[in-house]
Parts: structure tokens; C-alpha cells; sequence
């Protein structure tokens, strides 16, 4: 499999990240020039937590608030296992620092459903059956549900053919759009066509 | 990782400020590079300044008929704008040839210009590499070194490497210019042309920006119409680097401008080169590649420039 830059994917387990939640509000980040205190919004919950500045988004959901629905392939920007929406926006959380989101509203997979409740996006990837180990199937999904607002938006990819036309849901454009979410388990035609079962719903 | 201190800053005049106040600083924007290479350890600032906070994110006219872009407006929504997809769509297209969705949201002008080398001994710093520290020797040019992605031209024999950005190779064409403020108060306003360096005995040095020089905001001039096209040749269909990338700009008359990535240290073109447009894919490369020194693993870059450019001028006519 090649890969968008030369550095092979790390080991999934990485050392943990080097900070804790506040033990209470008014701990003193300003002493230690290597942490910094930041208020997170996850899943329409603010967090107040103390980090180490080298904390990345990823390591602060999984680490230190125990979300860990967001994976880490890679940690370098190249699978998409650790796709979340911050603002309205799908990133890397592996390649952001949480310091850097002070007053920012993310949305990981907890947030999209529950096991009891699941989103239309995870019921069409269990129907289609669009993952099978499903290591990147949080990430498959956040990016899934981006994808449909981003043509909604009319943002243009590099298969848009008319660019001064509305951008329309083909497959095509799907496909380039979720170029950025490896999956190894090659489950890529079934998470095709769970895109598209919830895009055609969605219509 | 090393530690470093984080400072936010919220005007471009405070930025440049704590810049020259704090010496190891760096500007980080969308961090998908810095961050990338912080992980490594091969680059260790010892302080961040956000520059998120600058305000400099919108696209507005120029009186010159221009478009000025803030350095932090996301590569996604300079691509998506309406005034670029139709004025300048050769940037829309290379932006959108590059990294993936989610990058791409996070990625800013400034950054991309800014993004280092894809050269696998850059990253490997168990290798000597003179760009990454200078001095340590070139471990792409010792014998049965990957030279597969590495440049044709405009390198030296201290640095072998190509600059890896697709919008800046649509910039090149499009006659941009980047803009930047210093800590002393001075504006600058770089042609494109000039913003990278050839490698020649100091490859540590990708640019000609000063320690401590923000970039606050790239221009375009006034359109220049004609077809424009971008064609990234890469081993899988998206989310990779080029190989080869070609730019055109090809006007009825059959005059343009071509611009290379993936072949050089930074976006290629020449003026003689695109003089040459009239005469056929052949007649430029001639001359854009003039001087060229492949390697044995990417002789094969040349012919590939030529054979994308014949393609480009073929869907252009
Ligand atoms: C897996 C992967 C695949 C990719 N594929 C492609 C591709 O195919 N094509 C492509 O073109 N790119 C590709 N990229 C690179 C991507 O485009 C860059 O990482 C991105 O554009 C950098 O922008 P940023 O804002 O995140 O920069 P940052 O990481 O924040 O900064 C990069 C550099 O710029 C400096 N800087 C940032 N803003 C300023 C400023 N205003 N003034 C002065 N200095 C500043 C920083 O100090 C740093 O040195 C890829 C990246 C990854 C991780
Ligand atoms: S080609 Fe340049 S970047 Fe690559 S190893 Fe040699 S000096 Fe380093
Ligand atoms: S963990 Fe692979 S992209 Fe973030
Ligand atoms: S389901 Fe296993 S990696 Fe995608």
C-alpha cells in the first residue's frame, strides 16, 4: 500500500500523553511555561484540563477525557483513524495541539450516537457491514458524514469536473473525498455504499 | 517531542513582537506540518506562537482587480471560493490535487508555501541530510540511495530534494506574490519566483524568510483568463504526493505559462519556456528542463513532464 509520505505508519500504541486532568478549576498552568490550561467542548460538554502543551487533541480525548472511540493509526496525518469534527470541520486530531482549541466545540463518534441509539450514518455501516475489524470505522464514519456536508456546501475536489456548477453526490466524489480514511480491512466498497444508502435517504 | 512554551497571539504586530522577543520561536497555524516534524524530532522549537488568532483568514479584492488571500485562510476555502473557482481555477485545482479533506480544512496559505521536503532522508534522522542538519552530509546521493521522488533540476550537490507543495505550484503561474511583516515594522511583498531558494550550499534554508518574518497574506493579480489546467501524475489516485505535477495556462492564441512540480526545489518555470508554448509540449520541455541532472531513479521525470504537458495542451485546444 503506498502512502502519502515516507514515514511508515507508527505502532497503534503510543506512549500516553504527558498530562492529567485538572484536579480542580485554579491550578496554575502560568508557573509552568509547558502547560497550558484549555476548555474543550466535547459532545456538548466543556472541560476544563490542564495539558502539557505536546498534547494533541487525540492523546487529550483519549487519554485524558476517556473517549476512546478515536483511534490512533498513524499519529502523522496519513489513515484518518482519528477524524473528528471540531467547529464543523473533520481534522486530524493526531496533528493538532489541544491547546490550540481553547473554546472549541468537537464532536467525536461518543457524540454522534449510542450503541442504543445509533446515527443514520453507523446504522447504514452496520447494515452494509462497511468495516470488519473496525479499527477505522469512527473515523470512516465522521468522515462519512462530513463528506455529504461538504458537497452540500459545494465545496469543489479534484473530481469535480465543472467547478462553477453545484457540486453533485456521485460516487466519484465520494470516493476522492474519503481518500483521506485508510482502512485495512479493505472494507472500502461497503462503506461505499453505506455513503450512499444515507446520501439517497437524505435527498 | 521537545517542550516548548505556547504563546497565542491576536494581532500580526503582537505576533512579529514576540517572535524577535523569543528566540527559538516559531509560528504554527494549522500544524499539520510543524506538528508532523515536531514528532520526529526534527524540528524542536522551543517556544510556539498561534498565529490563529490573527484575523488574517479572509480573501478580499484588490484595487488592481486582485484577490488578497490572509495567510490563515484554509486551503479548503481557497479552493471552494467563487471568485478563484472562476478567475484562478488552476489554484482551485491544485489545491484540491493535494493531501485529503481533512487536511486540507486545516491547512493554511502561509503553511502550504512553508511546508518542508517529502525527501525520505529528511525524515529519516538516523541518515545525514544537509537540510535537516547542516554539514551532515546528503544520504540521497550515496550509491544505491531512493532517488525516485527526488528532483531533476535546480538541485546541488548538497541537496537533492523537490519542494512538495501543489498550490504553490499554481501560484508560481499565476504570478503571486507573498506578502509578510517583520518585528522592525517592514513589509515585504516576494514574487512567488523568488519566495523559495535553490538548495545551492545552504538547503537548510527552503526560503528567503527572514527568523522571526510573519507572512500575512498572499496576492494574485488581476486574472488572466484562458484555459487553466493541473495535472498531478502520483502512484495512487489521491492522498500522495507528485511525482510530476504540470500547470497550464493556455490562452486562445495559444501563448501560456507552464509551471513544474515534483521536479525541483521549488515551483518551475522559466519565461524562454513558456515563449515555447506555440511550438508543442517537446519545444517547452526543451527549455524549461534545460540543464537538467537526473538520477538513475528519475531520468524517468522528464519524459513523464513532457507526455503530462502534450495531454494538458491536447484537453486545452
Ligand atoms: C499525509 C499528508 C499528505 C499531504 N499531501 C500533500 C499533497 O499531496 N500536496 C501538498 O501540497 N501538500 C500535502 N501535504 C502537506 C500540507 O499541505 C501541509 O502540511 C500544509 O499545507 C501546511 O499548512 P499548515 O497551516 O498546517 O502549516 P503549519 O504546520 O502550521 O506550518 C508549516 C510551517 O510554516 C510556518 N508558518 C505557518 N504560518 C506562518 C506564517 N503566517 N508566517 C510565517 N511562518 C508560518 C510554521 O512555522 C512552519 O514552519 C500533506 C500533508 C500530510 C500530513
Ligand atoms: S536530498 Fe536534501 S533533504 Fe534529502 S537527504 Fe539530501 S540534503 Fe537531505
Ligand atoms: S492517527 Fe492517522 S491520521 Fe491521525
Ligand atoms: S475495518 Fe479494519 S481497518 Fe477498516
Amino acid at each position: 500500500m503506498a502512502i502519502p509520505h515516507p514515514v511508515p505508519f507508527g505502532p497503534l500504541a503510543r506512549r500516553a500523553a504527558f498530562a492529567t486532568p485538572d484536579a480542580g478549576r485554579g491550578a496554575a498552568p502560568a508557573e509552568d511555561p509547558y502547560r497550558s490550561s484549555v476548555t474543550l467542548t466535547v459532545n456538548g460538554t466543556p472541560h476544563r484540563l490542564t495539558l502539557d502543551n505536546r498534547t494533541t487533541l487525540l492523546d487529550a480525548l483519549r487519554e485524558h477525557l476517556h473517549l476512546t472511540g478515536s483511534k490512533k493509526g498513524c499519529d502523522h496525518g496519513q489513515c484518518g483513524a482519528c477524524t473528528c469534527t471540531v467547529n464543523g470541520t473533520r481534522i486530524n486530531t493526531c496533528l493538532s495541539l489541544a491547546v490550540m482549541h481553547d473554546g472549541d466545540r468537537i464532536e467525536t463518534i461518543e457524540g454522534l450516537g449510542s450503541a442504543q441509539a445509533l446515527s443514520p450514518m453507523q446504522q447504514a455501516f452496520v447494515a452494509r457491514d462497511g468495516f470488519q475489524c473496525g479499527y477505522c470505522t469512527p473515523g470512516q464514519i465522521q468522515s462519512a458524514c462530513a463528506v455529504l456536508e461538504e458537497i452540500r456546501a459545494n465545496i469543489p475536489s479534484h473530481v469535480t469536473a465543472d467547478l462553477t456548477a453545484p457540486v453533485q453526490i456521485t460516487e466519484a466524489e465520494i470516493r476522492e473525498r474519503m481518500s483521506g480514511n485508510l482502512c485495512r480491512c479493505g472494507a472500502y466498497a461497503n462503506i461505499l455504499a453505506a455513503i450512499r444508502d444515507v446520501a439517497e435517504a437524505q435527498a | 517531542m521537545k517542550p516548548f512554551s505556547y504563546h497565542r497571539a491576536s494581532d500580526a504586530a503582537q505576533a512579529v513582537a514576540r517572535a524577535a522577543e523569543l528566540p527559538g520561536a516559531r509560528f504554527i497555524a494549522g500544524g499539520t506540518n510543524l506538528l508532523d516534524l515536531m514528532k520526529l524530532g526534527i524540528e524542536a522549537p522551543a517556544h510556539l506562537i498561534d498565529v490563529n488568532g490573527l484575523g488574517l483568514d479572509q480573501i478580499t479584492e484588490t484595487p488592481a482587480g486582485g484577490l488578497r488571500i490572509g495567510t490563515l485562510v484554509s486551503n479548503t476555502a481557497l479552493s471552494a471560493d467563487d471568485r478563484v473557482r472562476r478567475d484562478y481555477p488552476l489554484l482551485t485545482r491544485a489545491i484540491a490535487a493535494g493531501a485529503s479533506g481533512q487536511l486540507r480544512n486545516k491547512a493554511t496559505t502561509g503553511g502550504n508555501l512553508l511546508q518542508r521536503t517529502r525527501c525520505p532522508y529528511f525524515y529519516d534522522t538516523a541518515m545525514p541530510c544537509n537540510k535537516r542538519l547542516p554539514g551532515s552530509g546528503c544520504a540521497a546521493s550515496t550509491p544505491g540511495a531512493v532517488t525516485r521522488p527526488l528532483g531533476v533540476i535546480g538541485t546541488s550537490q548538497a541537496c537533492l530534494a523537490t519542494h512538495p507543495s501543489d498550490m504553490a505550484v499554481a501560484l508560481r503561474a499565476l504570478d503571486a506574490e507573498v506578502g509578510t511583516l517583520s518585528a522592525d515594522g517592514a513589509r515585504r511583498e516576494i514574487p512567488l519566483e523568488s519566495f523559495h531558494r535553490l538548495p545551492g550550499a545552504m538547503p537548510e534554508h527552503d526560503t528567503v524568510l527572514r527568523p522571526g518574518e510573519l507572512i500575512t497574506h498572499v496576492t494574485l493579480p488581476a486574472p488572466v483568463g484562458g484555459r487553466q489546467l493541473y495535472h498531478k501524475v502520483r502512484d495512487r489516485a489521491s492522498y500522495a504526493f507528485a511525482l510530476v505535477s504540470v500547470a497550464l495556462i493556455l490562452q486562445p492564441d495559444g501563448t501560456g505559462r507552464v509551471a513544474l512540480g515534483g521536479v525541483a526545489p521549488k515551483p518551475w518555470r522559466r519565461p524562454e519556456a513558456d515563449a515555447a508554448l506555440p511550438r508543442g509540449a517537446g519545444a517547452v520541455m526543451e527549455r524549461l528542463l534545460e540543464g537538467a541532472r537526473p538520477l538513475s531513479g528519475n531520468a524517468f521525470k522528464i519524459p513523464l513532464a513532457t507526455r503530462t504537458l502534450a495531454a494538458l495542451l491536447k484537453e486545452a485546444a
